[in-house]
């Protein structure tokens, strides 16, 4: 009967994909252990408003630390507010989601409990009291499944590869304020450079964009751009390597191996030529189309589906024939 | 300033991967290692912060077997200092190398521990901050540049959507990703330099490792991809499949 609990990430007081998935797997896991789900929320004042939305995802019962020293995510005034809450339960397994905060906070917290963790694991189950999961590895060129022989069973799951599926449950939101004295961290965010209002993170999105060499100049951008916008929402820009070093876009776009993982419904290659680095951060995508005019090149062999051709007339047609089938939805 | 780099052996980025006849390990043959790539970048950084201090010294550290001498070479040719070997067994259990590392990062004299943000063999992304957490050291990860000043390092951060600027207080553990400075490429002159550079070997702490692999395949090859047509003419034909067969639009 042991009990699960998930690390539900609040960005700017909304509790988006990330939470849902964690509460999602961690209801799974749950299921198999016959314990019940709590979910962990660390915030600013008023974060628990959106906490209980949580019960829907499988969360009997959500705890909210609230506090003007969590507004923004500081590993020091972070990671004892999650040891303790995993402490005072007797959890089976914590599962985090493996984004930028979640892949810093979720070792500091494995090596302060003693436990091992697997990271942005891509498939976990319980059996007979003993995680499993599935992962990544040579940067997806092959996946390792691997026991973890610790309790409790600490994971990273890797955004967007678990559907976040509804299991009603109470939803109880306790809050608290933990005693925090933000002079004494030793680690301190002086500023923050956000993207432009509204854009997606490539490594979020549900459908990604990414332009290569192929696109020849970085005005050409506005192309992608307005194929980003025909496709709709959660819709993020990405890049190959060769143009994020040759300045033409900013490095948090590079997909691969050296750039971010994703793993989006739909990817769509443009000008890419698909070297083994660059298939390394886009190979678990959904749904794979590459735009290139070159019918030998490798970005084709993971293509779900390929056009041969120049991306200067595909892309604009592309952009055209979704924008009329969307609207005619 | 001192600074300790910890790198890791790992295949090429280049590398084919297969799985072997066991079902749970690769193929080595034909394979070829290499420095992980962030690490190198963390390399470079410390390097450049020697250059500009005009002063203290820069020590590898690597975990791994004795072909790893090699890669610590290479480090060494780059122009680090000294390097140190432990050998011993790595697992996929992180914190397993963490504590490892911490073992003997304790006793080493430094202002910044500076590590890859991830290997590119296990892609674990964890080793450094637990480091920092069981020594007890501040630490920032996504690291694409830094600068050291009065006792603390400021550091430009990515993260979703953005960058951040984040202070840490020195010693600290900061954890790179691909900044402004490629690494560079050691000189004819540097790789002299290295075989006489002091390269030490000894065993590693012996910690056990609490994961346990049990199979390792290859990605479940993509289905054939297909070809909808060439150039725009294909479009409506590419719009249709992804709305009707691939439910993507
Ligand atoms: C250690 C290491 C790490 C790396 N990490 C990464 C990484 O994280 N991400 C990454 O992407 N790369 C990475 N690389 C680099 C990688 O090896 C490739 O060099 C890079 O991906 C190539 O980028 P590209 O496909 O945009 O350019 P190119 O390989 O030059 O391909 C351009 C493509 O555009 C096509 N094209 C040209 N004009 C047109 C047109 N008018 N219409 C249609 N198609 C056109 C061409 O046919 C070609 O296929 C790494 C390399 C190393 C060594
Ligand atoms: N065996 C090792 N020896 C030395 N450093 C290591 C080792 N394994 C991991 N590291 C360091 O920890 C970083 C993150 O590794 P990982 O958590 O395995 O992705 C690497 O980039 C290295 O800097």
């Amino acid at each position: 009967m042991a009990n699960v609990l998930a690390f539900a990430e609040q960005r700017d007081g909304q509790l988006g994909s990330a939470a849902r998935e964690a509460v999602s797997v961690a209801a799974g896991l749950a299921e198999a252990s016959g314990g019940a789900v709590h979910a962990l929320v660390l915030g600013g004042p008023g974060v628990s408003g959106a906490a209980s939305g949580l019960g829907a995802y499988g969360a009997s019962m959500v705890s909210v630390g609230e506090h003007d020293a969590l507004v923004e995510y500081n590993p020091e005034a972070w990671v004892g507010l999650v040891v303790e809450q995993v402490r005072s339960g007797d959890y089976a397994a914590v599962v985090f989601a493996a984004t930028t905060l979640g892949k810093d906070l979720a070792p500091r917290v494995a090596a302060l409990l003693d436990v091992p963790l697997a990271s942005d694991v891509t498939g976990v189950e319980m059996s007979s009291g003993t995680v499993s999961v599935t992962r990544p590895v040579f940067s997806g060129k092959a996946f390792a499944r691997l026991e973890i022989d610790a309790t409790p069973a600490l994971v990273s799951i890797r955004p967007n590869v678990f559907q976040a599926t509804e299991r009603a449950a109470a939803g109880e939101v306790s809050t608290f304020t933990p005693e925090l004295d933000a002079s004494a961290l030793r680690v301190r965010v002086v500023e923050r450079k956000g993207a432009s209002e509204g854009t997606v993170d490539v490594s979020e999105a549900s459908v990604v964009v990414s332009g290569g060499r192929g696109m020849k100049d970085p005005e050409h951008w506005g192309l992608l751009e307005n194929l980003r916008d025909a496709l709709g929402s959660d819709v993020a820009l990405g890049a190959s390597r060769a143009v994020v070093d040759a300045g033409w876009r900013p490095h948090g776009e590079q997909v691969g191996q050296t750039g971010k993982t994703v793993a989006p419904k739909l990817y769509i290659a443009v000008g890419i030529s698909g070297a083994v680095q660059h298939l390394a951060g886009m190979r678990t995508a959904k749904t794979i189309v590459a735009i290139n005019r070159d019918a030998d090149a490798p970005i084709f062999s993971v293509a779900d589906y390929g056009i041969v051709g120049d991306l200067f007339d595909v892309v604009p047609r592309l952009t055209e024939e979704i924008g009329a089938l969307r609207s005619s939805d | 300033m001192n600074v300790i780099v910890c790198i890791k052996r790992v295949p090429d980025t280049e590398a084919r991967i297969r799985v072997d006849g066991s079902g749970a390990a690769i193929d080595k043959t034909g394979i070829k290692y290499d420095m992980s790539p962030y690490d190198a970048f963390a390399v470079e950084a410390a390097l450049r912060l020697k250059e500009t201090t005009g002063e203290g010294d820069v020590t590898l550290l690597t975990l791994g077997d004795s072909s790893s001498q090699e890669t610590l070479r290479k480090g060494l040719a780059m122009g680090a200092d000294r390097a140190v070997l432990l050998t011993g067994d790595v697992s996929l259990d992180g914190l397993a190398t963490a504590k490892t590392l911490s073992a003997e990062l304790e006793g080493m004299d430094a202002d910044l521990f500076l590590f890859g943000i991830k290997a590119a063999d296990d892609d674990q992304q964890q080793v450094g901050p637990m480091v920092a957490a069981l020594t007890g050291r501040p630490c920032v990860s996504g690291v694409s540049s830094f600068e050291v000043a009065g006792g603390t390092a400021t550091c430009n951060r990515e993260v979703e959507g953005g960058s951040e600027v984040v202070e840490v207080d020195l010693p600290a553990v900061l954890c790179m990703t691909k900044g402004p400075n490629e690494p560079r490429l050691a000189a004819l002159k540097g790789i002299m330099a290295a075989k006489k550079k002091p390269l030490e070997e000894k065993p590693a702490a012996e910690i056990a490792s609490r994961v346990r692999l049990t199979g390792l395949s290859e990605p479940p090859a993509r289905a054939a991809g297909r070809i909808v047509g060439e150039g725009a003419d294909a479009v409506p034909e590419l719009v249709r499949l992804l709305r009707e067969e691939a439910n993507a639009v």
